[in-house]
């Protein structure tokens, strides 16, 4: 049943991008009236999630903020034509790391607000990556998020002898979904967000192919990528065939359609609503090299020559203290980057993916990687490659290497034309391309 | 004003509109589809052909639009057929079958989607458990749109021979069968000769549209069942190329084009 509401959602997505597109060249202000801080952000677009940020601002920041959540490439462009321009209108901006990193001569130095938040104790690496790569601090985190395995406790029954759902390698999980399908009458009970929205691609580029060949990008086409994608090729052949029509794996796994499931923990979330206590959330597997996961940064930055800059830096002082994260976690289920206690009265399904996330994170062997950096309007063309190589090679059944090769070339012909610095966990370096 | 200049003033109008709404258009998408940030290129060209979804796209195009279109016109033929003999409530009959016609793209294919999903209407009648709409599938997810553009369209077929036959004199018709001739070779030769101008716009308005069926697929099967439209949709909106998109949408034009030119060439050198 949820799949047609699925396609509904798609569709009405597809009628009203038009819409959309035209309200988004005009509307970057905000709507909070005279004297209110202009906040554009690409995150919480979605309308309900809009709502609710839109209610913790108003319960919970004293400053007046008009909050504009828009496209990344509405918000690329609306941040470069206004600074560049000299006409700033916009004073706060929210964005996940790759939305920022190109703006970084764009921004205000943050060093004299970090100082003021040293009692929120963001995580050092996470300000290491806020220097984009200079000497000061150009934006102050956020809130984050990952990729997470949801396990139906009902699959634990085939669980391979001496796994541990907690500390899964990528030949058990095979091993595992394997066993599951044969006990489950021959019906796959592994599904991955493989639909024309979902997240698969971020699968291969922050868990798969880090996890075997340590990189993402430089290793595209490395020996180790050609195994990992032939790994990739024999868990296809266990994973749920309707897998490429999965945008939500909350969906299918709260159907009982499959028992396993992939995905961003904002679009798992609803899986273990009605029945908490038979789920589980559980770290991405470990290959290899070791657990690569990616980590999906928001921060907040400043425009050079915002209008309210010091209202603005009232408003990340107020969001980044630890009981306003909390409530972002509860309302939108994006993680807190300040030492935060989380409280018990938290949701079920917001627990138990706060256990696998602190799990994924503090796993000994973790290979961090981020969603890719600079890439602009070209992030969906670089997304299509990979998804590309999952059609070829898992679909079509092409073989590997040569796939690899030839989606490597059109790879480079992309970040030729780009010329950007490599991100984690490729070797910072410049210009980042396939080897 | 001179007599001379006054058919030009009246065309003046549409010529407005159409340079406006479609030659402008069009020679921007030329100009997008064959240029780069280094001058004129084929780069996107050969992107575009590159491309793992292109060549199955164009091969599901063409394959839509050959078996979709004879059996559209036999059905739309037979029903108008049915009703030039006046059966009871053939009004009532008419206005089911041009249903369709107001029903958007979209709610069509959703309307089909209810009917052929995993826990459809069709596999809950039946008590099945098939996925029609599977890649594994690949028959039955194009035998599903083709079912659902069948159910949409031919109204619009329909609809245009109802029409045509209404212009189709009586009189020659009962001329033959005063002649003893029987229904196929009136059939045959006194109303479908008188059919083809209607047929003739049909047909190309049919072929036309059938080269630009998107929603339907899109609602159906997302992007199993890849269709040139759907691409061009693709590249524009999630991939943010609008370049590779004009690729896709000037051969959609062509093949248009094409179509069209063999059409009335066709039907011209068949009344001769």
């Amino acid at each position: 049943m949820t799949q047609r509401v699925n396609r509904r959602t798609l569709l009405a997505a597809v009628a009203s991008t038009p819409l959309l597109a035209a309200c988004g060249g005009v509307s970057t202000s905000g709507s909070g009236g005279e004297g209110s801080v202009d906040f554009l952000s690409t995150q919480f677009l979605p309308v309900e999630e809009r709502q609710r940020f839109e209610k913790i601002l108003a319960d919970h920041v004293k400053t007046k903020v008009g909050f504009n959540p828009i496209d990344a490439s509405v918000f690329a462009t609306t941040v470069q034509s206004q600074v560049d321009a000299g006409q700033t209108k916009v004073s706060l901006l929210g964005g996940l790391h790759g939305d920022l990193a190109p703006q970084k001569d764009r921004l205000m130095d943050l060093d004299d607000l970090a100082k003021q938040l040293s009692d929120r104790q963001f995580p050092a690496d996470l300000i290491e990556l806020g220097k984009l790569g200079g000497g000061s601090l150009k934006y102050v985190p956020w809130m984050q998020a990952t990729y997470l395995l949801a396990v139906n406790k009902a699959a634990l029954q085939w669980l391979p002898s001496g796994a541990d759902p907690q500390n899964l390698t990528y030949d058990q999980l095979l091993a595992w979904v394997t066993a599951g399908r044969q006990g489950n009458g021959g019906k796959p009970i592994f599904g991955f967000p493989g639909g024309p929205k979902g997240l698969n691609h971020r699968f291969f580029q922050g868990f798969l192919l880090p996890s075997f060949t340590g990189g993402q990008i430089t290793t595209f086409r490395s020996p180790e990528a050609a195994t990992a994608w032939q790994y990739m090729k024999e868990l296809w052949a266990q994973t749920a065939p309707a897998s490429t029509n999965y945008d939500f794996m909350q969906e299918p796994l709260e159907r009982g359609e499959v028992m396993i499931g992939f995905d961003h923990v904002a679009r798992l979330v609803n899986a273990p609503k009605s029945k908490p206590d038979d789920w589980l959330m559980v770290p991405a597997p470990k290959g290899p090299k070791g657990l690569g996961y990616m980590i999906v940064i928001a921060a907040l930055a400043i425009p050079k020559g915002a209008p309210q800059a010091d209202k603005a830096k009232e408003v990340i002082k107020a969001l980044t203290t630890p009981s306003i994260q909390v409530e972002v976690l509860r309302a939108n289920a994006f993680f807190p980057v300040a030492k935060a206690e989380l409280p018990g009265d938290l949701p079920k399904p917001i627990s138990l993916e706060a256990a696998g996330v602190k799990a994924q994170q503090s796993a000994s062997s973790a290979i961090v990687s981020l969603p890719p950096v600079g890439l602009g309007a070209k992030d969906g063309e670089v997304a299509q490659i990979f998804k590309n190589c999952f059609k070829e090679i898992c679909l079509d059944g092409k073989p590997v290497q040569a796939v690899l090769d030839d989606q490597a070339g059109k790879l480079n012909a992309i970040l030729d034309q780009l010329k950007v610095a490599c991100w984690k966990p490729d070797p910072a370096g410049s210009p980042c391309k396939a080897m | 004003m001179s007599p001379a200049r006054r058919p030009i003033l009246l065309i003046a109008p549409s010529l407005v509109f159409m340079t406006a709404l479609f030659a402008w258009p069009l020679i921007v998408a030329i100009g997008q589809a064959f240029t780069g940030p280094g001058g004129p290129t084929t780069a996107h060209l050969e992107r575009m052909i590159d491309d793992p979804y292109f060549w199955p796209a164009a091969r599901n195009t063409a394959l839509l639009i050959v078996v979709l279109i004879p059996v559209q016109f036999a059905l739309a033929l037979t029903m108008a057929l049915l009703l030039r003999e006046r059966p009871k409530f053939a009004g009532f009959y008419f206005y089911v079958w041009v249903v369709p016609l107001a029903i958007s793209d979209l709610a069509a294919g959703l309307v089909w989607l209810a009917v052929f999903t995993d826990r459809g209407y069709l596999n809950s009648i039946f008590h099945t458990d098939y996925a029609y709409l599977s890649h594994e599938h690949p028959t039955t997810m194009f035998l599903a749109v083709i079912v659902a553009e069948l159910w949409r369209a031919t109204s619009l077929v329909f609809v245009i021979i109802v029409a045509g036959l209404q212009g189709v004199p009586k009189d020659y018709d009962e001329a033959a069968e005063v002649f003893g001739a029987g229904y196929v070779k009136r059939l045959r030769h006194v109303i479908l000769p008188q059919l083809r101008p209607s047929l003739q716009v049909a047909l190309i308005l049919r072929t036309i549209l059938a080269l630009e069926t998107f929603a339907v697929a899109q609602a159906l099967t997302g992007r199993n069942l890849p269709l040139l439209v759907g691409e061009t949709y693709q590249w524009y909106g999630f991939l943010q190329n609008p370049n590779v998109a004009s690729a896709i949408a000037l051969v959609i034009l062509a093949v248009s084009l094409l179509a069209a030119f063999g059409y009335l060439r066709l039907m011209r050198e068949a009344h001769r």
